[in-house]
């Protein structure tokens, strides 16, 4: 699949969930969501202790949201219990199944799709298929590959606190004066570096007006049939919104 | 272009930064012709780095402004696009994508060679600087010296007329800096390219160059012939100006005289932080007076083995144990494990300088990072602006005082580094490459005052790749490579 497919085909559905405030709905995408997973571990795509590690903090988002809406939610129907600001009632319930529902129906397809496409093939698509600035999608990609850097910059810049003799300094202002300060060198350092690369870029020609491709990202028939597997699947969602709301529903 | 016609011709070029009220390069004259391998030198400041990124093209308008002409192939250098190939000092920052063989790619595609001649540009290129890996191997996963072959190819695959090269093997340890000299021979022989190279690593590029370029410090040319000639001719003006001859001669080995102990490391594993072990099992006793060298190959722990003698990190095994002397009873407390003691008592104690010097700098001023230093470790009123002067004037930072450390060359900012921790005149000093991107004069200055600092007591343990620091240091201890094979990856 092409890296544009997967955004494209997540962005219609995501889009289709946010027009609606159906909990059936995002139910129904959530179901064709952990459906796709389940192919995927099948024909061996992706590990399921990938999945696993990648998912749990979407997992553990989607029930803290729906843990708060629960207590604090807007009351509507019937009320089961009340203490002081936290009142359940059936409002808040139906409302908290539709917020954890759709961050899982949302986020599960966003997540995986930012941890298995290739950086380069999405660099490739972008520049070739949607003719994005080859300067400004080159430059991120390289500089992404710098982030790994700063946490030992981090790391260092905290042992050279220590070495100078400002490391023990106590309470939350000299805490903060000195976050300040590593913050700071953080920044020119990374300038620094970014002014390096942006260097070596220019002296191999990012700039020139006629580049060619070292390799070729490719739309295929695959791609439409994701894009309108998308469309159908938001339609649908659409649908039962629309149903739910005809039944009364929402409160 | 064919050997003997000129490529890179200077006529009175000079280059002022926007800034700046003066110009880097106070109009550069030569002609160099295809095929030459010039080897150009000059003190640091004297636009070598300027003179290169003007020839290849890279100095815009809106940057500064340009006296005289350079032309490369008879063009002005920005029309030269493609023609002219750089690699830069810093393994880090020059792989833009992250498999090998597409970033070789990068620059042939940048300039639209066609497609289907791509790929085998990419082999050819990589099999010239021996870079064995296959095409889909990450960059990050090079290491220095490969990184900097991964460049060269990078360069190569868009065969250019000229090839630069800004200090390609500062960075490296020995091995790794042969081997990117030899592909570079290798290079210049298959494809005549023209060869400029900025090094100060003589023992390397002396006998590859058939020319020498020396700039002076307002960037005029003060020597210009073969490396023969200009070492008659010029040998002791150059000298003069610190610019690294092959004849260099340091001082004298310090005779080891092992005192008192003051730090011990006892079978100590080192690892950075989360990470795998990269030594294992180092002993090693550290006296008074002794000035010793620790030398190995990039990624087997040196900077690691320095953090952790600098009671920074603690090791992953063993332990670092201070002596009585080093660590006296405070108030009957007893406590010789330097990882536990704070800042400021460490500071006194056990000073450290870093790989890279910007990560020290906590001060706006050259003086106030000096004066602080000084403060920690008490020297105070009269006594320590008198400290500091002085300390500013051995250093060649006086002109510097009042600028702020990040602005300041590499070279002086290592400098900068150096002193804040002689300053503050700690029992035991662990430097990470002190003398890295110095001139000769700088670097004696540096030499003295760690050799004053070891004949008053304390020792010196500083980790390097630099052949006359470790001839100065009365012992040596060479690591192997790092204990596990994942060492130089990250």
């Amino acid at each position: 699949m092409n890296p544009l497919a997967g955004f494209v085909t997540s962005t219609i559905v995501a889009l289709a969930l946010l027009l609606t405030l159906s909990p059936a709905a995002a139910l129904f995408v959530f179901v064709v969501d952990i459906s796709g997973l389940i192919v995927f571990v099948a024909v061996k795509a992706i590990p399921a202790s990938r999945l696993v590690s990648l998912l749990w903090p979407l997992g553990l988002m989607a029930v803290l949201s729906a843990g708060s809406t629960v207590l604090y939610g807007r009351p509507g129907g019937e009320v089961f219990f009340t203490w002081g600001l936290v009142c359940i009632s059936q409002g808040s319930l139906y409302l908290a199944a539709t917020i954890g529902l759709r961050i899982l129906a949302i986020g599960i397809p966003a997540v995986v799709l930012a941890a298995v496409v290739d950086p380069t093939n999405l660099a490739d698509s972008l520049t070739q298929l949607w003719r994005a600035p080859r300067r400004f999608v080159m430059g991120t990609l390289a500089a992404f590959r710098l982030l790994s850097l700063f946490v030992d910059d981090w790391h260092h810049l905290e042992m050279a606190r220590r070495a100078r003799g400002l490391g023990s300094g106590r309470g939350p202002v000299a805490a903060v004066a000195r976050f300040g300060g590593q913050a700071f060198a953080l920044l020119v350092l990374s300038i620094r570096r970014a002014s390096a690369l942006a260097l070596a870029m220019d002296a191999r020609g990012v700039n020139n007006p006629s580049p060619s491709r070292a390799r070729t990202a490719e739309w295929k028939l695959r791609d439409w049939g994701f894009v309108t597997l998308a469309l159908a699947i938001s339609c649908v969602a659409l649908v039962i919104a629309a149903f739910e709301q005809a039944q009364g529903g929402a409160f | 272009m064919s050997v003997g016609e000129s490529t890179v011709v200077a006529d009175g070029w000079g280059w002022r930064f926007g800034a700046m009220p003066s110009l880097s390069n106070d109009g550069v004259s030569f002609t160099i012709t295809a095929g030459e391998r010039v080897l150009l030198l000059g003190s640091s400041g004297s636009g070598k780095s300027t003179l290169l990124r003007g020839i290849a093209g890279l100095l815009g308008d809106d940057e500064g402004e340009s006296v005289g002409s350079l032309t490369v192939n008879g063009q002005h250098a920005r029309a030269g696009a493609g023609r002219v190939g750089f690699v830069m000092q810093d393994p880090d920052t020059q792989a833009v994508l992250a498999r090998v063989g597409d970033d070789v790619a990068f620059g042939c595609e940048n300039f639209g060679v066609p497609s289907a001649l791509i790929w085998p540009r990419v082999e050819q290129a990589l099999e010239l600087v021996d870079l064995r890996v296959s095409l889909d191997h990450p960059t990050s996963a090079l290491s220095g010296g490969q990184k900097q072959r991964l460049a060269l190819a990078g360069a190569l695959a868009m065969q250019p007329d000229v090839l630069l090269l800004d200090e390609p093997t500062a960075n490296l340890d020995p091995a790794g800096a042969a081997l990117v000299r030899e592909s570079v021979e290798r290079v210049a022989s298959e494809t005549q390219a023209t060869v400029i190279v900025v090094e100060h690593r003589l023992d390397l590029w002396w006998h590859f160059a058939t020319r020498v370029i020396v700039l002076g410090t307002n960037g005029h040319v003060i020597a210009d012939g073969t490396p023969e000639q200009v070492l008659t001719r010029a040998h002791d003006e150059l000298e003069r100006a610190g610019i690294w001859l092959p004849d260099f001669e340091g001082p004298n080995a310090r005779a080891s005289l092992a005192g008192n102990p003051l730090l011990f490391a006892d079978d100590v594993t080192v690892a950075r932080r989360g990470g795998a072990p990269v030594q294992k099992a180092l002993s090693l006793a550290i006296s008074q007076g002794e000035f010793i060298a620790v030398t190995g190959p990039n990624g087997c722990g040196k900077s690691t083995l320095a953090l952790t003698l600098g009671g920074l990190l603690p090791p992953m095994a063993g332990a670092l144990r201070a002596s009585e002397l080093l660590a006296p009873a405070h108030k009957r407390a007893k406590n010789y494990s330097p990882i536990t003691w704070k800042s400021q008592q460490l500071h006194t104690r056990i000073g450290s300088v870093f790989q890279t010097p910007a990560h020290q700098f906590v001060r706006a001023t050259v003086f106030d990072e000096l004066a602080l230093s000084a403060k920690t470790a008490h020297i105070d009123g009269a006594e320590r602006t008198k400290a500091v002067s002085k300390m500013l004037d051995r250093m060649g930072l006086t002109a510097q005082a009042n600028a702020n450390p990040f602005a300041l060359s590499g070279g002086q900012q290592r400098r900068l580094s150096v002193a804040t921790a002689l300053i503050a005149k700690p029992a035991v000093l662990v430097l990470d490459e002190p003398t890295f991107g110095q001139d000769s004069n700088t670097w004696r200055e540096i030499v003295s005052i760690m050799g004053e600092v070891c004949d008053q007591g304390s020792a010196v343990v500083a980790m390097t790749h630099d052949p006359h620091l470790v001839r100065a240091a009365g012992r040596h201890m060479a690591l192997s490579a790092a204990e596990s094979s994942m060492g130089g990856v990250q």
